[in-house]
C-alpha cells in the first residue's frame, strides 16, 4: 500500500450565518498512512478547510462525541474504519435532530428523554457506611447497559423517534430506564414502570431494530425495552 | 459587542470528576451554582479513565492507609506534599463509598463487595508486595463513574451551561478571583459569569505532546486561563508518560491489565521488568516502567520492523478473564493495533498520559500563591480540583488510580470549602472592575481581524513536536536549552494565528485558536521548569543526573527537594518548600529514601 493516498468525499454543509440552505460538498483529501480512521480523515479535511465543524473529543469510542450519518449509517467517526469506506465516502448529520451547523445537532431533546427517566439511582435506606453489598451475578445484569455513551446514534435511526421525539422515550433513553430497573440496589422499580406507561414513550418501540444495528458499543435496546415491557406485563397480572 | 452578564454564588468551570463531585456539594447545599463545560459532561475526560480508583478497603488482600499514604509519597519521589497526601489516602473510603450509594456499577467480589486490584506502584506493608487497591467497574472505570456523577447531578437539579467555553479569568485590583468571562459556543457571544467563588476542574493539557493518551478538548483551559491571570504554575516539568498506549495510535491501555497479569516483554520475548524492578516487576511505578521500555527500545531490543515499542501480553489469561475483566481493552487492542489480545500481545509504547503539576492549591482546595513572605496564601474566591490543580499529590510522578481518586477527593473539598466559606459569610460578591471583558473581546476580535497569520494547526503541531522532541521521557541539558528557545519562538507565532472561520455559529476554528492560547501557556511552563531543574526525580529525568550515595537516582534533595513555580510575566520562576509534614501530630512523617521497586 502507498503511504498517501487520495479520498473523496461528499459532506452535508450548512453555515446559518451565510448559507441560505444546506448543500452536499464534493471534497477530497490527502490522507497520511496513518489515517486509519474516519475522525483522522476528517481532522485532515478540517486542517485544509476550517470552517468544517463537527464534535470531537476521545477519539477512542467511550465519550460519545463524534456520533454522525456515514453511507447512510449513524456511527462514531473514531471507531469507523476508513478501510472498506465506498467513496464518495457520504457524511450527514445525525437524522431527525434539528442541524446547527454542518454536523453538529441540537441534541436537547435526545437528553431531555434521558432526563425524563430519572437516570439516577433510587434508594431512600439511611446509607450504610460501606457499600452496598450486591452479588456478582446481580451485577452482571447491569452488563450491556450502563456502557452507554449517550451518542445518539440509536435514537437517531429509530423510525419512531422521529416520528414522536417529544413523546417516544427512544432507545437511549430506555436503555437507561431498565439499567436502573435491573440494579438490585434501585427501589423505584414501581414508580419508573409508572412513568413508562404510556401509549409513546415506551409503547412506540416496534422491535424495528435499528438501534441494534447501529450501536458503536454493541449494544441491545431492544432486549431491554422487550424486558420492560415484560415487568409491565407481570406486574399488571 | 455587547455582554451579557450572569450571577450566582458560584462558579465552576469544568464538568469532569472533579467539576462535578464539587458540583454536588453546592447543588446539595443550596448555592446558586453555574456549571460552565465545554463539552456534554459525560464527554469530559475522566469518561476515558480504565483501571479503577484507589481506596484502601481491603476487599480483597489486607490494607490500610499508611500503606496507600507511603506508596503515595514514594511514587511522587518525596516531592508531594504529605499533609494533602494523608488527607487524601484517608478520605478514600469515603468518597468510593459514596460513589458506590451513588450507583456507580463497581465489580464485586464473591461476597458482594467492591472488586479490586493490584496496579502499580501500590503495596502491602511499606513496598513488599502488591495489594489489591484498585476499585474498579471492568475497564470502564472512568466512564462508570462520570455517568454516576453526572446522574447524581440530575437528581440535585445542577445547573449546566452545556458547550459554554471559558475564555478568561477576572481578577480585582486586589488579586481577587471575581469569576470568568465565556464564549456560548452555539452563538459566539461572550458573556461574564460573576460569582463569588470560582472553582477550576479543566483537566490537563496532554495535548501539549505530539503523542498523548489525552482527548482533543485537553488544552489545560483553566491552567492556561490562570496563567494569563498571574497565577503561578506548580511543577510542570513533572508529566507522566504512560508506558502502555498503543504504538502508532497513542490510545490507552489501562496499567490494570498488567495488575490483571499481563506482562512486558522485548524482541526476544524476555519479561525485561525483572531486571529494573525485580520486586514489583510490571507493576513497578510509572515512571519507572516508560523508562525501562525506552531503554529497551534504545537498546535495540524493541520489536516489530522498526524496533520501536515493546508487547503488551495477556494471551496466557483465560479468554474468560480477559472478557470479564478487561472487555474496553480488548475492543481498543482489535479497533486501534489490529491485534485480539485473547490471540496475540498488542505493541505498546509509552506516551504523554498526565499532568502532575498545574494550578497551586492546598488540600482544602484553596488556590495559593506566595505573598509577604508566605509561600501559600490563598486567592480570595478562587478554588481548582482535579488535574488542573497541583494540591500537590501526585509530586513528581503519579500513581495509578489515584487520578480519580484526586478529583473525587479534592472535588468533595473545594465544594465542601466554598459551602463553609460561603455560610460563613466570608464570600462576598464584589464588584467587576470595567474592563472585565476586554481581554476576551480583544482575543475574539484579533481572531476576526488577524490577515497573513498562520494556521492554528501548523502552530499546534510545531508545539507538540518540539515538546515531544525536547521534553520526553529522557531529558538531555543541550536539548532542553535548545527547546526553550524552540517553545518561546513558537509562542511568538501563536499570537498571530490566522482563522478563515469567521461564522458566530459554532466556530470550530475559533475555540481551536482559544485552545491553543491555553497550550502555549503550559508548554512554555513545562520546557522553562524543566530546563531549570537540574536533577533527576520521578518523571523528570536528566542524563547529567548521576546516580550516587548523595544523590540517589540522580535525585538532589539537598538543592532540589522543592516545588517549581512559573510565572507567565517573564517566564519567572521561584520555589517553594515541600511539606513533609503530615497533617496530623500523631502521623510519622515518610522519610526520604532511595527509591526502587
Amino acid at each position: 500500500m502507498s503511504s498517501k493516498r487520495t479520498v473523496q468525499f461528499k459532506i452535508y454543509r450548512y453555515d446559518p450565518d451565510k448559507d441560505d440552505k444546506p448543500y452536499m460538498q464534493d471534497i477530497s483529501v490527502e490522507l497520511e498512512e496513518s489515517d486509519k480512521k474516519l475522525l483522522d480523515a476528517l481532522v485532515r479535511l478540517k486542517a485544509k478547510d476550517d470552517t468544517l465543524s463537527f464534535r470531537r473529543s476521545c477519539r477512542e469510542g467511550v465519550c460519545g462525541s463524534d456520533a454522525m450519518n456515514i453511507n447512510g449509517k449513524n456511527g462514531l467517526a473514531c471507531l469507523t474504519a476508513m478501510e472498506g469506506l465506498a467513496q464518495p465516502i457520504t457524511i450527514r448529520p445525525l437524522p431527525g435532530l434539528p442541524v446547527i451547523r454542518d454536523v453538529i445537532v441540537d441534541m436537547t431533546q435526545f437528553f431531555k428523554q434521558y432526563h425524563s427517566i430519572k437516570p439516577y439511582l433510587v434508594n431512600n435506606d439511611p446509607a450504610p457506611e460501606r457499600e452496598r453489598l450486591q452479588t456478582p451475578e446481580d451485577r452482571e445484569e447491569l452488563n450491556g447497559l450502563y456502557e452507554c455513551i449517550l451518542c445518539a446514534c440509536c435514537s437517531t435511526s429509530c423510525p419512531s423517534f422521529w416520528w414522536n421525539p417529544d413523546k417516544f422515550v427512544g432507545p437511549a433513553g430506555l436503555l437507561a430506564a431498565y439499567r436502573f430497573l435491573a440494579d438490585t440496589r434501585d427501589q423505584a422499580t414501581s414508580e419508573r414502570l409508572d412513568n413508562l406507561e404510556d401509549p409513546y414513550r415506551l409503547f412506540r418501540c416496534h422491535s424495528i431494530m435499528n438501534c441494534v444495528d447501529v450501536c458503536p458499543k454493541g449494544l441491545n435496546p431492544t432486549k431491554a425495552i422487550g424486558k420492560i415491557k415484560d415487568m409491565m406485563v407481570r406486574r399488571a397480572v | 459587542m455587547k455582554v451579557a452578564k450572569h450571577t450566582f454564588d458560584a462558579v465552576i468551570v469544568g464538568a469532569g470528576g472533579a467539576g462535578l463531585r464539587a458540583a454536588l456539594q453546592l447543588s446539595e447545599a443550596g448555592l446558586k451554582t453555574a456549571v460552565l463545560t465545554k463539552v456534554f459532561p459525560t464527554r469530559s475526560h475522566t469518561v476515558a479513565a480504565q483501571g479503577g480508583v484507589a481506596a484502601s478497603l481491603g476487599n480483597s488482600t489486607e490494607d490500610n492507609w499508611h500503606w496507600h499514604m507511603y506508596d503515595t509519597v514514594k511514587g511522587s519521589d518525596w516531592l508531594g506534599d504529605q499533609d494533602a497526601i494523608e488527607f487524601m489516602v484517608k478520605k478514600a473510603n469515603e468518597v468510593v463509598v459514596e460513589l458506590e450509594h451513588y450507583g456507580m456499577p463497581f465489580d464485586r467480589t464473591d461476597n458482594g463487595k467492591i472488586y479490586q486490584r493490584p496496579f502499580g506502584g501500590h503495596s502491602q506493608n511499606y513496598g513488599q508486595t502488591p495489594v489489591s487497591r484498585s476499585c474498579a467497574a471492568a475497564d470502564r472505570t472512568g466512564h462508570a463513574m462520570l455517568h454516576a456523577l453526572y446522574q447524581r447531578n440530575v437528581r440535585a437539579n445542577t445547573q449546566f451551561f452545556v458547550e459554554w467555553m471559558a475564555m478568561d479569568l477576572i481578577r480585582n485590583a486586589d488579586g481577587d478571583v471575581l469569576g470568568v468571562t465565556a464564549m456560548e459556543m452555539e452563538t459566539g457571544e461572550v458573556s461574564i459569569f460573576h460569582a463569588k467563588a470560582t472553582i477550576f476542574a479543566t483537566g490537563g493539557a496532554g495535548r501539549i505532546y505530539y503523542s498523548s493518551t489525552n482527548a482533543f478538548i485537553n488544552t489545560g483551559d483553566g491552567v492556561g486561563m490562570a496563567a494569563r491571570a498571574g497565577i503561578p504554575l506548580e511543577d510542570m516539568e513533572f508529566w507522566q508518560f504512560h508506558p502502555t498506549g498503543v504504538a502508532g495510535a497513542g490510545v490507552l491501555i489501562t496499567e490494570g491489565v498488567r495488575g490483571e497479569g499481563g506482562i512486558l516483554r522485548n524482541a526476544s520475548g524476555e519479561r525485561f521488568m525483572e531486571r529494573y524492578a525485580p520486586n514489583l516487576k510490571d507493576l513497578a511505578s510509572r515512571d519507572v516502567v516508560s523508562r525501562s521500555m525506552v531503554t529497551e527500545i534504545n537498546e535495540g531490543r524493541g520489536c516489530g520492523s522498526e524496533k520501536d515499542h515493546v508487547l503488551l501480553d495477556i494471551t496466557h489469561l483465560s479468554p474468560e478473564t480477559i472478557n470479564k475483566r478487561l472487555p474496553g481493552i480488548r475492543e481498543i487492542s482489535i479497533q486501534f493495533a489490529g491485534v485480539d489480545p485473547i490471540k496475540a500481545p498488542i505493541p505498546v509504547v509509552p506516551t504523554c498520559h498526565y499532568q502532575m503539576g498545574g494550578i497551586p492549591t492546598n488540600y482544602k482546595g484553596q488556590v495559593v500563591v506566595p505573598k509577604d513572605g508566605n509561600p501559600n496564601v490563598p486567592v480570595a474566591g478562587f478554588y481548582a480540583a482535579g488535574e488542573c490543580a497541583c494540591a500537590s499529590v501526585h509530586g513528581a510522578n503519579r500513581l495509578g488510580t489515584n487520578s480519580l481518586l484526586d478529583l473525587l477527593v479534592f472535588g468533595k473539598a473545594a465544594g465542601e470549602t466554598v459551602v463553609s466559606d460561603f455560610k460563613s459569610g466570608q464570600l462576598t460578591l464584589k464588584p467587576l472592575p470595567d474592563n472585565a471583558a476586554d481581554v476576551s473581546l480583544a482575543r475574539i476580535a484579533r481572531l476576526e481581524t488577524q490577515t497573513n497569520g498562520e494556521d492554528v494547526h501548523e502552530v499546534r503541531l510545531a508545539m507538540q513536536r518540539t515538546m515531544q522532541k525536547h521534553a520526553g521521557v529522557f531529558r538531555f541539558n543541550d536539548i532542553l536549552k535548545e527547546g526553550v528557545t524552540k517553545i518561546l519562538e513558537v509562542a511568538e507565532r501563536a499570537k498571530s494565528t490566522q482563522i478563515k472561520d469567521k461564522s458566530k455559529v459554532w466556530n470550530t476554528a475559533r475555540t481551536e485558536a482559544l485552545e491553543l492560547d491555553n497550550l502555549i501557556e503550559v508548554a512554555k511552563a513545562t520546557m522553562i521548569s524543566a530546563e531549570a531543574r537540574k536533577e533527576s526525580r520521578g518523571a523528570h529525568v536528566r542524563d547529567d543526573a548521576i546516580d550516587c550515595a548523595e544523590t540517589p537516582n540522580g535525585r538532589d534533595d539537598k538543592n532540589w527537594l522543592k516545588h517549581t513555580l512559573w510565572y507567565s510575566e517573564g517566564n519567572r520562576l521561584d520555589y517553594k518548600p515541600v511539606n513533609l509534614q503530615p497533617l496530623s501530630p500523631d502521623v510519622e512523617p515518610i522519610a526520604l529514601a532511595k527509591r526502587t521497586y
